[in-house]
């Protein structure tokens, strides 16, 4: 166990962790449809990227970003580049986030992140209905919109534990 | 007030454009290529048509590789719900294999008296089957698709039916040069010509983006028939895409207009691709 802990390719794959997990989410289209659960779905990508570019830029590229979008719309088989254009503008609100934050504030944060992703889903459903005219749900967006909103604080603080594994490993 | 402006158009220019350390691309930039991307994938142009193919063949085999362990976890949560409801299901089925059995000698003179009449109108239907595997079956909240491991080059063609035993799961939307794309009878999307029996109406399956159907395109007062007795949905053939016949989904007389779809779209692995060819003899 010592010795992985100070393994540099330990090291390499924690700080790379964001950034796989990512790429993992967009090939997946991280949900839980196997649990049957009628009427649950979230958005896990929006978490890990509001999160990791809100606290953590540096673990997260903006282009690693655009493609992860890419390959969503792939997957689930929507006009390319719809998805990378919300998650670049939750990169962008958290980008202001950052700039204008001087002590950050775990409510500011997470209010911020549900009317961001009220305005990304919005633009979203705007391109697909009203531009592309494929028919969309929008009960299945507003219950998506708000279990993201409400699994954030979990998944928050299991990204701040890695973000400081992360940090702890970088410092050794 | 200026100051405040000021501020602003501080911090958007700082968010917008600058790159920072270990960005290589400013978000400006990026958000502009996004947008060039939308734009172009919907342009009817050859070579922008081949690097769709091209991404799509690349992102659906490495996103079928990226599903193996929560394809894994899937079929786990099966097998234990199956061994969970194992004496349950076995008295259900026994009941229901005898019934079928019943049915079976009256469908057997049914079927040939069918043939028979088809002959006397002069009417046949061909059909060409392609088995497919489903790669991916990522059922996003909001759209239902499944990918499967036919293309072109195994004669995939669009509109072509997807059938699982012997029930419609849906059709072909998008075809590349080795896999495909289907969209499922229960995406909202998809609207399927089909007949309701035994009342003998004609009406249109509608997905509703969850795993039931709705019909529509009927009269309000064909209500009343529903809720007398359970219906069968088949496909009425109209359109000419699927021949008449096929199984779509069931409506309980209790539960109004709500299909219950025969095959469960969450459990396909293996699936047949088919096109029918239907007209007279000659």
């Amino acid at each position: 166990m010592a010795s992985l802990n100070k393994s540099t390719f330990f090291r390499a794959f924690l700080s790379y962790l964001p950034l796989i997990i990512l790429f993992f989410s967009a090939f997946n289209e991280f949900d839980f449809n196997y649990l049957k659960i009628e009427n649950f779905s979230f958005n896990f990508v929006y978490i890990l990227i509001f999160y990791w570019t809100l606290r953590n830029p540096d673990s997260l590229g903006y282009f690693s970003i655009f493609l992860a979008g890419v390959i969503n719309d792939v997957v689930i088989g929507i006009p390319l580049g719809i998805t990378s254009l919300c998650y670049l503008i939750l990169c962008s609100v958290t980008a202001y986030i950052r700039n204008i934050t001087l002590s950050p504030n775990f409510v500011k944060d997470w209010f911020s992140f549900l009317f961001t992703m009220i305005l990304i889903n919005s633009i979203q459903v705007i391109i697909l209905d009203l531009i592309f005219l494929i028919e969309i749900n929008y009960t299945s967006y507003v219950v998506n919109t708000g279990f993201t909103f409400l699994l954030y604080p979990m998944f928050f603080v299991v990204f701040n534990f890695l973000s400081q594994l992360i940090l702890q490993k970088k410092n050794d | 007030m200026a100051t405040g402006r000021d501020d602003f158009v501080i911090a958007f220019r700082s968010a917008f454009l600058k790159k920072k350390d270990k960005q290589k691309f400013s978000l400006l930039s990026l958000i502009f290529l996004s947008i060039v991307v939308i734009i172009l994938s919907n342009i009817s142009f050859k070579p922008i048509q081949y690097i769709k193919i091209g991404v799509n063949e690349i992102i659906y085999r490495s996103s079928y590789i990226a599903s193996k362990p929560e394809n894994y976890l899937q079929e786990l949560t099966l097998k234990i719900n199956n061994h969970i409801n194992l004496f349950e299901n076995y008295k259900d089925i026994k009941s229901e294999l005898e019934n079928l059995k019943q049915e079976k000698i009256t469908n057997t003179f049914l079927k040939s008296e069918n043939k028979r009449l088809r002959n006397l109108i002069n009417e046949n239907i061909n059909s060409d089957e392609i088995l497919a595997k489903v790669l991916i079956d990522r059922e996003s909240p909001f759209l239902k698709s499944i990918i499967l491991n036919k293309g072109t080059k195994d004669n995939v063609k669009m509109g072509m039916a997807i059938i699982d035993g012997v029930y419609l799961v849906g059709q072909i939307i998008e075809v590349n040069y080795t896999n495909s794309r289907a969209l499922l009878l229960s995406d909202l999307n998809s609207k399927i010509p089909s007949v309701l029996a035994p009342q003998n109406i004609q009406a249109v399956v509608s997905g509703t983006g969850k795993d039931y159907g709705v019909i529509e395109h009927t009269k309000d007062d064909i209500e009343n028939d529903l809720n007398k007795i359970d219906s069968i949905i088949y496909t009425s053939g109209l359109g000419g895409l699927f021949k008449p016949g096929i199984p779509i989904g069931k409506i309980y007389k209790d539960l109004e207009n709500k299909v219950n779809f025969f095959s469960d779209f969450t459990q396909l692995n293996y699936i047949k691709i088919i096109s029918y060819n239907i007209g007279g003899k000659d």
